[in-house]
Order: C-alpha cells, then sequence, then structure tokens
C-alpha cells in the first residue's frame, strides 16, 4: 500500500512540472465558467444546475485528456520496463496512477467552488444540490478517470488514449438521451447504463446507493481491464 | 545465487529464446554477448520479472519467478537498455522516488542519494530535467537507480553504450568494484569490455546458449591452430618455406607479401604448442634478417566471429 502512495505523490506532482496540466485547467474552467454563466442570469434562480448539467460531457473530453499519459507515455519512452521492474505489483501502479488522476479532478472542480459562493450571496442558494453535485462530480470524475486509465494502458500513442477515452465517456455520456429509435423494453436497461442518468440524480441532492454502485462498477470493470492489459504485454 | 532451467521465450511465432539453462554464483561478474537479436535483453527482462517467460525456471536465491516475483525484484537492480527514464523528472527527484519505492530509511535516503551522486558523477546535473541530459548522463542516472538498494545482483543491459572512453573506464571501474560482492550479469557487444570486466562469458546465439564459461576456457574450447607471422628481410619465399617447413609442428608455411625485399610470412602449427622458440632457433642459422615475429592470440573477437557466423 505504501508503493500506491510513492506512485500517486510521484503522478500527481508530474501533472504539474508540466504545462499540460495548467492548461487542461484553464480550459475547463473558461468552458464551464463561459457556458454557465452565459445563461446564469437569464434564469435568475440561485442553483448550479446549469454547471452540473453540463459536466459530465465537458468531463467527456477534459478527463481522458488528464488521464491519456498515464501508461502511453511510459510505454513509448520505454519507462514502464523501469517502473515494473522495482519491488510494485500491477495493482500498485494502476491505483497509484488512478487515484493521482482523480486527486486531479478534484484539483480541477476546486476553483469551482468559487460559484456557488459567489452565488449565495445573489439569493438563497441550496446547498444540499451543491453538494450532491460535487461528491457526485468526484464519482464521475473518479470513472472517467478509470475509463481514461484503461484507454491509456492500450496503447502507446496518446492521442488514440485520448480519442477511445473520450470516444467511451461521451457513450456513457448520451447514452441515455439516444433511446427514442430503440424498443421500450430495453430503455430501463440503457438508461440504467449512461452515466448522466445517475450522476443528475446525485447532483439533485439525493445520494442513491444504487448510483454509487453504478460509478464504482465503472471503476472496477475499467480499473480491472487495465489490469488484464497490463499482464497481456508480458 | 541464480539458477535459470530451459527458459523460452515466444512473441507469437518468434522463439527469442529456447530452452537456455545457466547458473550464476554469488560475487562473479557474468557477461552476455550475442549478435543482434539474440536474445540478450529477452534474457535480462524475464531475469528481473519484466517479462513472463513462456515456459521454463528462473530461481533466484530461494525465491521463484512464478510466486515471489516482487522478493526477486526487492533483491535486483536493473538498468534497462537505453536507460528509459522519466523525461520530465528532475534527477534528484527521480532518485528519490527511486529510493522511496526502493523503500530506503529517511534519514538513509539522502545520504545515500549523495553517495551514488558522488559514484556516478552526477553532483552537476542533480537539478535538470532527465529529458534535456545527454545520453551519458542518462546512462548514469540508470546505473544510479539500479544500485539505489545496494542490491545483491545487479543486471545490466548494455551499460556503456552511448558513453565516451573515460567514462567508458570508469564505469567498468565501478562495475569490478561492485562484482567483488556482488553478482553482476552484464550484456553488451562492446568485446574488450567483457574481456575486461568479466569473470565468465555466455554467448547465445538465436536464443541458444552456444559458449559458457570463463575466457580461458573459451579460448581453448575453440580449436584454432596457432599463426605466427614473420616479417624478413634478405630471404626469399623458396627457402623460407623449405626451411621453416621442416621444423617439428609446422604444417604449412604460407606468403603473405613480398615486396622491397620485405617478405611476409606465416607459419601454421599443427597443434596450439608455442613454437615461436624453434622459429627463431632456425632463423638465427640462416642469413635472413628477421624484423618481426608474433604469435596472432585468441582473442574474445576471434572466438566471438568463430562461434556466431558458423552454420
Amino acid at each position: 500500500m505504501r508503493q500506491v502512495v510513492h506512485i500517486f505523490s510521484k503522478e500527481f506532482k508530474g501533472y504539474f512540472v508540466t504545462p499540460i496540466a495548467y492548461i487542461v485547467i484553464s480550459i475547463f474552467l473558461i468552458v464551464t465558467g463561459w457556458f454557465f454563466f452565459s445563461t446564469f442570469f437569464l434564469f435568475n434562480q440561485a442553483s448550479l444546475r446549469n454547471f452540473f448539467d453540463l459536466l459530465p460531457l465537458t468531463f467527456s473530453f477534459i478527463v481522458p485528456a488528464v488521464t491519456m499519459r498515464l501508461f502511453s507515455e511510459e510505454l513509448n519512452v520505454g519507462s514502464y520496463e523501469i517502473l515494473l521492474t522495482l519491488p510494485v505489483t500491477y495493482r500498485d501502479v494502476i491505483l497509484g496512477k488512478f487515484t493521482a488522476a482523480v486527486a486531479f479532478v478534484a484539483a480541477m472542480l476546486a476553483p469551482t467552488l468559487a460559484y456557488p459562493i459567489c452565488i449565495s450571496f445573489l439569493g438563497k442558494l441550496d446547498w444540499g444540490p451543491v453538494a450532491g453535485g460535487y461528491i457526485g462530480a468526484i464519482f464521475l470524475g473518479a470513472s472517467y478517470a478509470a475509463v481514461g486509465l484503461l484507454a491509456s494502458s492500450l496503447t502507446r500513442n496518446q492521442i488514440i488514449a485520448f480519442i477511445i477515452g473520450t470516444a467511451i465517456c461521451i457513450s456513457l455520456t448520451l447514452i441515455d438521451k439516444m433511446l427514442f429509435f430503440l424498443p421500450r423494453t430495453l430503455l430501463p436497461f440503457l438508461e440504467y447504463l449512461g452515466a448522466d442518468f445517475h450522476f443528475q440524480n446525485i447532483s439533485k441532492g439525493i445520494i442513491d446507493s444504487r448510483d454509487l454502485l453504478y460509478f464504482l462498477s465503472v471503476i472496477f470493470i475499467s480499473l480491472y481491464g487495465a489490469h488484464l492489459a497490463m499482464q497481456e504485454k508480458n | 545465487m541464480i539458477h535459470v532451467e530451459n527458459l523460452t521465450k515466444h512473441y507469437k511465432d518468434i522463439c527469442a529464446v529456447d530452452q537456455i539453462n545457466f547458473d550464476i554464483h554469488k560475487g562473479e561478474i557474468l557477461g552476455l554477448l550475442g549478435p543482434n537479436g539474440a536474445g540478450k535483453t529477452t534474457t535480462l527482462r524475464m531475469l528481473t520479472g519484466f517479462l513472463r517467460p513462456t515456459a521454463g525456471n528462473i530461481r533466484v536465491k530461494d525465491f521463484t519467478i512464478e510466486e515471489n516475483p516482487l522478493e526477486i525484484k526487492k533483491l535486483l537492480g536493473y538498468l534497462p537498455e537505453s536507460a528509459p527514464l522519466y523525461h520530465d523528472m528532475i534527477v534528484y527527484d527521480y532518485l528519490d522516488f527511486v529510493a522511496n519505492i526502493r523503500e530506503i530509511d529517511r534519514n538513509e535516503k539522502l545520504k545515500r542519494i549523495k553517495y551514488l551522486a558522488d559514484l556516478c558523477g552526477l553532483n552537476d546535473v542533480m537539478h535538470q530535467p532527465i529529458g534535456e541530459l545527454s545520453k551519458g548522463f542518462k546512462q548514469r542516472v540508470g546505473l544510479a537507480h539500479a544500485m539505489m538498494s545496494d542490491p545483491e545482483i545487479l543486471v545490466l543491459d548494455e551499460p556503456t553504450s552511448g558513453l565516451d572512453p573515460n567514462q567508458i573506464i570508469e564505469i567498468r571501474e565501478i562495475i569490478k568494484r561492485i562484482g567483488k560482492e556482488k553478482t553482476v550479469i552484464l550484456s553488451t557487444h562492446i568485446l574488450s569490455e567483457v574481456e575486461a570486466a568479466c569473470d565468465r562469458v555466455v554467448i547465445i546465439k538465436q536464443g541458444k546458449i552456444i559458449a559458457d564459461g570463463s575466457m580461458e576456457t573459451l579460448k581453448q574450447s575453440v580449436n584454432r591452430k596457432n599463426r605466427i607471422n614473420i616479417l624478413l628481410l634478405n630471404s626469399d619465399y623458396e627457402s623460407v618455406k623449405k626451411e621453416l617447413g621442416s621444423i617439428a609442428g609446422v604444417e604449412e608455411v604460407q606468403m603473405e607479401t613480398n615486396n622491397e625485399g620485405v617478405l611476409q610470412a606465416s607459419v601454421i602449427c599443427r597443434s596450439s604448442a608455442d613454437l615461436r622458440g624453434d622459429i627463431y632457433r632456425k632463423i638465427k642459422e640462416t642469413e635472413w634478417i628477421l624484423i618481426e615475429l608474433y604469435q596472432e592470440t585468441q582473442t574474445l573477437e576471434n572466438i566471438f566471429r568463430e562461434l556466431t557466423t558458423e552454420n
């Protein structure tokens, strides 16, 4: 378990020694800030609803960009060999990298806490959905980070890793919005697969174990997939 | 110390390493030689637990690679080929990371990093990103990485590639010094390196071991006839052939060149016996002027070429 901590701290610091972290965070804040505040005063409501509505879609692009280098870069440079010949297990490596990515997503979300604080001065803000929204955002970010990690473990090319990650994340986001041409019996099942559906539940302020279970399953399946991909490589 | 048994590795339909067996004893410096693509790196990668063997066993001390890969990784220090390190990291941060992963005590850590920086000559680059270093410095960082935990076994894949001659000698000195107490396995295609540093040589070709032994035994195993080259003035080929050909043990006298009165000839001996004295005595009896006489030594290069090019 201590190895996970060492890998985590190395990966997390790694984000901030290159300019990528600052670029990604800036883009995220500009995009979400713009879309949120451009309509905020039209609705005339003191809520973060619009911000959380958009989050699954922005995360689908941003989170795979954060995770794409985790394995691909190591495979490409060859440092993967160095990492695996240190006394670590696959599990240590995957968990270390995954938690670093989740911590990065959290660091990216942290500045947006300024929004509810500002809004609370403008009107009466209900803090329940805000807390739910942030908890949901962490789970959503963690799920997408796990998906991105899986994509990164499949290829040595970071761009391909990004595209695979984004494709899966967008599918998870939009799957429950494309159901109008499908038979009715499939609806509940496909709806359950949609990340957006579960995220919106949590962001209403209702923390339901089914939604948490969904996110934890996505995380577990993706990380297990990455584990298999690592095993396949030797 | 290390016991390798029937080790085999297939990549899809290519057989990179084919049932090799060898033992490495404590305190031995083993040189792994072979042409490109012979399976050296694959063998080392299996030894260090990076690749899983298709078949066969590796045992290090009481651990097997199947059951206790982590224990083996703790015993080993490994420098992969061309030292692929984290390019964004600063040298110090990198060594610190390795020290943490190797579970070196917090108080010992700084001392150890300093010691390795001195040993590998890294003091001037400690605060530079690894990606900006020259190849030689990367190699040194890799070496420091491998020696971080003061491992009992050091596995070095082409440790001196990309270094300048002074550095090569330095690294060789380091390897020799380490080799007094530790077990070192190094792969290389630089033959003089093996001659200078290794106690034992294993030559691999197409995934198979074709020679295994000390330098001395290898030299004897290659059954080459001794060849003595001479340069003579004031002589002619016919009489040289007749006179020297009469010495017992001489198989043949070949003339190489003959210009401006300098005759170059080689005497091929029937066995590996040393006939230099007899040849000198014979020449002394004649009017010829001897300006050069030397026996071709069996270099590792010759042995290597002979073993790896024959079918």
